[in-house]
């Protein structure tokens, strides 16, 4: 029987194997950041060893900079000493870090593959659950503890039992994929599966919903795959994938030679079997709106919030959830989803601070102001991002509509650093996670895309951005 | 790691689903270096009101369960982050045993990093010992959990199970592979980044 892209991948990574034990895998990118690894190398000091390849492993500082002005002193002091304290690791163990300063800084999950770091067929790991995004260019990556980082410094593997493969194919063609986005079909993915609907597998997502997506909207597939449980999802490389990474700044010098093997290799066997599959229709999808605590509580932007009986379908475990989750986000059932007054809004984060992300967000907006009851922010993924989009004078169309033009980090996608919902606030945001306290102790978040977040910016309430011109 | 030895406490039930690590320790106490010390941080926006007083409704302020080593919750336990922070607090409070129909796959793994045993039960049982939450005895070498009235027998991957009974470190046991890792190394197609 033939091979999934997962299996294939899997099996040319291993190291030691043994009948119903894990297998001992071999790691070929370990990206680091501030917050999950200050213990592990700590762990590596107390045992008394060393990084197994410094050149496997980069790192940068992103959960908890400041996005505000990078010449002013750091105000945080348990955040500077975090970022310290990196800085001091990777000096002592000999590790690349694109710190506050470096041209190259940005969210780990954005400068990975805008460097070439994230290659196909490759294993990727990180202290941080969105390193799912990476497999949209056909790499097995995932997220570990820190634990796991600090097994992965000392020796560049992980004991791991293979996960079983879930195929998530997506069928048709989007009407106006202007207005229903890759954040779209992946959120109405995990309305429909479930926040635990991939727990124990590796998706690999197929179909002509995907093939047509570009690089950057199988980043944002992909990134979210852990919302839906599953560590790991993956698209097989195709022509996009092989010229996205081409001259980068890491970009291997035997690039094209890796590509004619990816290019014969990197596919799932036509008589292979996946253990489940899924498949999503997406001609007629809307742009999706959350509602509740959690990426599954979501729904299309033209319904209203659901009441417990419709949602939780019998199940009293379910009922109750969503009970506490709409008493948290203070919402009654029943209320269109359009009538949701917002008070923030923030364009950001692993899932949705690419160029393309900014490009389309900017065109609902040009020319527009946003609403006075609310404040927005913009915060590119990384430095290359802000770069090349103050190049192309989008930062320009950002702030004379008076949205606030940040430096780059994850901010307010988890709030570590000053960029906060204030307790009671309601934020239309890009990121990945709408639960409790997320965005800020008693903030609430509706996860949504670029240009959904942009159009309810204007208005001050959520809109279907099918009725407006993106063309 | 210490290893893991037979517990018997009464069970914290804490009735809810899809539990996020989120909620296990909020973000604004993840900018410690060390990993001691997070007890006090579990569960923080449950526990404490913005005074930092206890929550009266919240299960782990009760009176009752003070000393438990055992939690038990809902389904999808430990999903969103990979804060390994989420581990070291649940330890660090005092619980080694969590109990649930199932776990996200990231903090599952975390919790044998730390000597805690994550056991999966049917729901249906889970579900009763929610509700009546009763002393428990945890014994891993026999995959048992027993009370005075009831014994439930519970699976775990053998390879986990001697990591918890021995305490093993992990690392130590992976370096003996050295050898192979070098052989690896020397066919693998995937270039350095530097």
């Amino acid at each position: 029987m033939g091979k999934t892209l997962f299996e294939k991948i899997w099996d040319s990574h291993v190291v030691v194997e043994k009948e119903n034990n894990p297998s001992l895998i071999y790691i070929d990118r370990h990206l680091v950041h501030e917050v999950t690894s200050p213990q592990a190398f700590e762990g590596l000091r107390i045992n008394n060893r060393t990084v197994r390849r410094p050149n496997l492993t980069i790192a940068t500082m992103d959960h908890n900079v400041p996005t505000t002005d990078r010449r002013l002193p750091i105000l945080d002091q348990t955040s500077a000493i975090q970022m310290q304290t990196l800085e001091k690791n990777c000096k002592d163990f000999g590790i690349e870090l694109f710190d506050i300063n470096s041209p190259n800084q940005g969210i780990v999950h954005v400068i990975g593959p805008q460097l070439g770091i994230t290659l196909p067929g490759s294993t990727i790991v990180c202290g941080d659950s969105h390193t799912s995004t990476h497999g949209a260019f056909g790499a097995l990556a995932f997220g570990i503890g820190t634990s796991e980082v600090e097994h992965v410094l000392a020796s560049q593997t992980l004991w791991l039992e293979k996960p079983k493969s879930f195929e998530i194919r997506v069928d048709g063609k989007r009407k106006n994929p202007h207005a229903v986005t890759a954040k779209d079909i992946i959120l109405s993915i995990i309305k429909n599966i479930g926040t635990s609907g991939g727990t124990g597998t590796i998706v690999e997502y197929s179909g002509e919903g995907i093939t047509d997506l570009s690089m950057e909207e199988r980043m944002t597939v992909c990134n979210m795959s852990i919302e839906a449980g599953a560590r790991a999802g993956l698209v097989a490389p195709d022509e996009k994938t092989f010229a996205y990474l081409r001259n980068r700044k890491y970009t291997p010098k035997n690039y094209e030679s890796l590509v004619g093997h990816w290019r014969e290799n990197l596919k799932t066997d036509t008589n292979a079997k996946f253990d489940k599959t899924f498949t999503l229709h997406i001609d007629n999808i809307a742009p999706q709106v959350s509602w509740g605590t959690n990426p599954g509580m979501t729904c299309d932007v033209t319904e209203s919030v659901p009441f417990a009986e419709d949602y939780s379908n019998g199940d009293q475990s379910q009922k109750k959830a969503m009970v506490k989750a709409l008493e948290y986000m203070d919402l009654k059932p029943g209320t269109p989803i359009t009538e949701i007054k917002i008070d923030r809004v923030f364009i950001g984060s692993c899932t949705n601070a690419r160029i393309e992300d900014l490009i389309e967000a900017s065109k609902v907006i040009k020319d527009q102001k946003i609403s006075k009851n609310v404040r927005a922010m913009v915060v590119p993924g990384s430095q290359m991002v802000k770069k090349q989009a103050e190049e192309m004078g989008i930062d320009k169309i950002f702030t004379d509509a008076k949205f606030e033009w940040r430096e780059a980090g994850c901010s307010m996608c988890l709030g570590m650093n000053p960029d906060i919902l204030s307790p009671g606030e309601r934020c239309a945001s890009t990121s990945n996670r709408n639960f409790e306290g997320r965005q800020g102790t008693g903030g609430r978040t509706h996860l949504v895309s670029p240009v959904m977040a942009a159009a309810a910016a204007l208005e001050g309430h959520f809109v279907d951005v099918r009725q407006l011109d993106l063309n | 790691m210490e290893k893991f030895k037979k517990i018997k406490t009464i069970v914290t039930p804490l009735d809810q689903v899809n539990i996020d690590t989120d909620q296990i320790v909020p973000k604004q106490f993840l900018k410690l270096i060390q990993k001691t010390g997070f007890g006090k941080y579990l569960f923080y926006d449950w526990r404490y009101d913005e005074n930092e007083n206890q929550k009266k409704g919240f299960v782990l302020n009760n009176k009752k369960y003070q000393g438990s080593q055992i939690l038990i919750t809902g389904n999808n336990f430990g999903c969103g982050s990979s804060r390994e922070h989420a581990v070291w607090a649940l330890k660090d409070y005092g619980f080694s045993v969590i109990i649930a129909a199932s776990f996200a796959d990231i903090f599952y793994s975390n919790c044998f990093k730390n000597g805690i045993l994550p056991i999966i039960l049917d729901e249906k049982i889970v579900k009763k010992l929610t509700h009546e939450p009763e002393e428990l005895e945890v014994d891993l070498e026999n995959q048992t959990l027993s009370s005075s009235s009831k014994r439930i027998s519970f699976e775990i991957d053998s390879h986990k199970k001697k990591i918890l009974l021995e305490g093993l470190d992990d690392i130590a046991q992976t370096l003996q592979f050295e050898d192979r890792v070098t052989e690896y190394e020397k066919q693998s197609k995937i270039p350095s980044v530097l």
